[in-house]
């Protein structure tokens, strides 16, 4: 069974599952889960702009990634109107742009399929060695960055007067979130790559009672989730990163229905 | 709980400049005032607008060791503002903050998201704040009166048990300057009076600087050596006694509050070696006359 795709596949999907974990509790634990949306499904323009150059797309999402979340911090800037309702917009916008930058790429038509929904049986022995040294540093980084980045999301005013440079915090963790995307676009496409990150992270909160143990849970239920995905794909021919996604999904609709069921039965509200 | 080695406060500094006095009128130079170098922190000319409104207009503030200051002003008044400036998290447009070089300051945020969305103990979020010893993180929660909350969720607490472990988060950095902004907010009544109990505690067994930003008089007053009432410009500042007579202080809080501070004053004459009112004023005069350390002048009334 464990033919050389399929073990590609595993190594893959279970490397991003670990690098995900961290990334998506703190896009959980600081609201961010649209912002990474928008930021990823600006990807698709980035792979028309590595189509045209003809590099690898990853660079190509990786740099557009990169140019919209600036593009989002800069726009943050007035307060006039909610971040919120930028995103709303923009995250079409940036959909819609991707779908006709990559339709004007010159030669054979480009089929988007994999690109926004994965293409995990496909990646190549190059992409499994990006995933697992670009996991590493970004791994490394947020091992570093944990302490500031954690006392950031529970009171960015009070870490702040505390003396932590939020503005080098909060950039290092957008580039490390791009790089994610960027890197993880492969596997679950551009339009499920937020979901990779998030719902593992959403799975494990009622379950956790420390910022270090819902790491390790949402890691487990990820990595739980690419095991039972990937099976689900090759015994019923389902495509592989829907169907982790999928998995998923059904751990944190069961995890979210027994924190609403007991915290029903608690008498303080 | 006579506090006195630090700067006499004048009885009152009335507002140096006459209503009307935007920060765009005062182009050029930042500002005429040296700041106080003795002082923990001490702050010139602050202007900030957002917005095309003048949120601070020309602020003076310098708060000392040894000395709680109430920043008292209604709502929208530009206290929270002050503070962030005072705190470095919001740049000001015009002005300076001098911190002394040893300055340390544990802030008591105004807010705390109940609804936090991150998992995390009471424990947890003290040691964010640092590297403390198991008694150091035990000693502190008992002094502040939470102890029980250790290994509580913050999403759990009330709100008193949440002001009580953001204080204690603050008293663990050992700081030399405490920051409360509306630190009383869904704290009971004597809940509230316990608060300013431990905080004249701190100033008096620590040596601490206090400040404490609060949206009245109230209670917080009989324990403050100096209240600053700002309604974007400082509209004056001085002995609680005489801010609380001030015409100024009429004018934003109407004359029930003014009153209504002068009757608890009195009420609680008996339980503090404070002075009375009158004499109060006079004794804090004379003292900022003997002094002569501060920068203006005392006045009087206007």
């Amino acid at each position: 069974m464990l033919e050389p795709f399929f073990l590609r596949a595993l190594i893959a999907s279970l490397g991003l599952a670990l690098v995900a974990a961290p990334l998506g509790c703190f896009v959980v634990w600081q609201r961010m889960a649209y912002f990474g949306e928008t930021v990823a499904q600006a990807g698709l323009i980035g792979v028309a702009l590595g189509l045209a150059l003809q590099m690898d797309v990853t660079w190509g999402v990786l740099i557009v990634a990169l140019a919209v979340a600036a593009l989002l911090l800069w726009f943050s800037r007035q307060k006039l109107v909610a971040l919120d309702s930028i995103l709303g917009l923009l995250h079409h916008a940036a959909l819609a742009a991707g779908v006709i930058a990559t339709s004007m790429i010159k030669g054979a038509p480009v089929d988007l399929t994999g690109f926004l929904f994965g293409d995990v049986f496909a990646v190549t022995r190059q992409d499994v060695a990006i995933i697992l040294v670009g996991g590493a540093i970004v791994l490394a980084i947020v091992a570093w960055l944990w302490q500031p980045l954690l006392r950031l999301a529970v009171h960015e005013d009070l870490a702040a007067a505390e003396g932590v440079d939020r503005e080098l915090v909060r950039t290092a963790f957008i580039v490390l979130l791009a790089v994610a995307i960027a890197v993880a676009m492969k596997i679950v496409g551009i339009l499920l790559v937020m979901a990779f990150l998030v719902v593992p992270a959403v799975a494990a909160r009622p379950l956790s009672r420390t910022p270090e143990r819902m790491v390790a849970l949402t890691a487990l239920i990820a990595a739980g989730s690419v095991l039972s995905g990937l099976w689900l794909s090759a015994t019923f021919d389902s495509p592989g990163g829907p169907s982790i996604v999928l998995i998923m999904s059904v751990l944190a609709a069961v995890s979210l229905s027994w924190a609403s069921l007991s915290r029903a039965n608690r008498p303080r509200g | 709980m006579s506090q006195r080695e630090g700067p006499a406060a004048p009885a009152l500094v009335p507002c140096g400049h006459g209503s009307g006095h935007a920060c765009a009128h005062r182009q050029g130079d930042a500002s005429p005032r040296p700041v106080d170098s003795v002082a923990l922190i001490s702050a010139r000319g602050i202007c900030v607008s957002r917005h095309g409104r003048d949120l601070l207009i020309d602020v003076d503030i310098d708060i000392h060791a040894r000395e709680i200051v109430t920043l008292i002003g209604p709502n929208g008044a530009g206290k929270t503002t002050l503070v962030r400036v005072l705190l470095g998290l919001e740049r000001p447009d015009r002005g300076v903050v001098h911190r002394r070089r040893d300055l340390k300051i544990g802030y008591v945020p105004q807010r705390f998201d109940s609804d936090i969305a991150i998992p995390m103990t009471v424990e947890g979020f003290l040691r964010l704040g640092g590297s403390y010893s198991d008694a150091h993180i035990d000693q502190i929660l008992k002094y502040v009166d939470a102890a029980s909350a250790r290994h509580q969720q913050l999403g759990e607490l009330s709100g008193g048990e949440t002001q009580r472990v953001l204080l204690a988060r603050a008293l663990l950095r050992q700081p030399n300057l405490l920051v409360l902004d509306e630190p009383v907010q869904g704290v009971d009544y004597s809940g509230e009076a316990d608060l300013y109990n431990l905080i004249a505690r701190l100033r008096d067994e620590a040596g601490y600087g206090v400040l404490l930003v609060s949206h009245d008089l109230h209670i917080v007053m009989a324990r403050s050596d100096r209240v600053i009432c700002l309604n974007h410009h400082v509209c004056c500042s001085g002995m609680p006694e005489a801010v609380a007579q001030h015409p100024s202080y009429g004018r934003l809080f109407g004359a029930e509050a003014a009153r209504a501070f002068a009757l608890y004053r009195h009420h609680h004459d008996h339980s503090h070696d404070l002075a009375g009112m009158p004499k109060a004023v006079t004794a804090a005069g004379d003292e900022a006359a003997g002094e002569g350390e501060r920068p203006r002048p005392a006045r009087g009334d206007e």
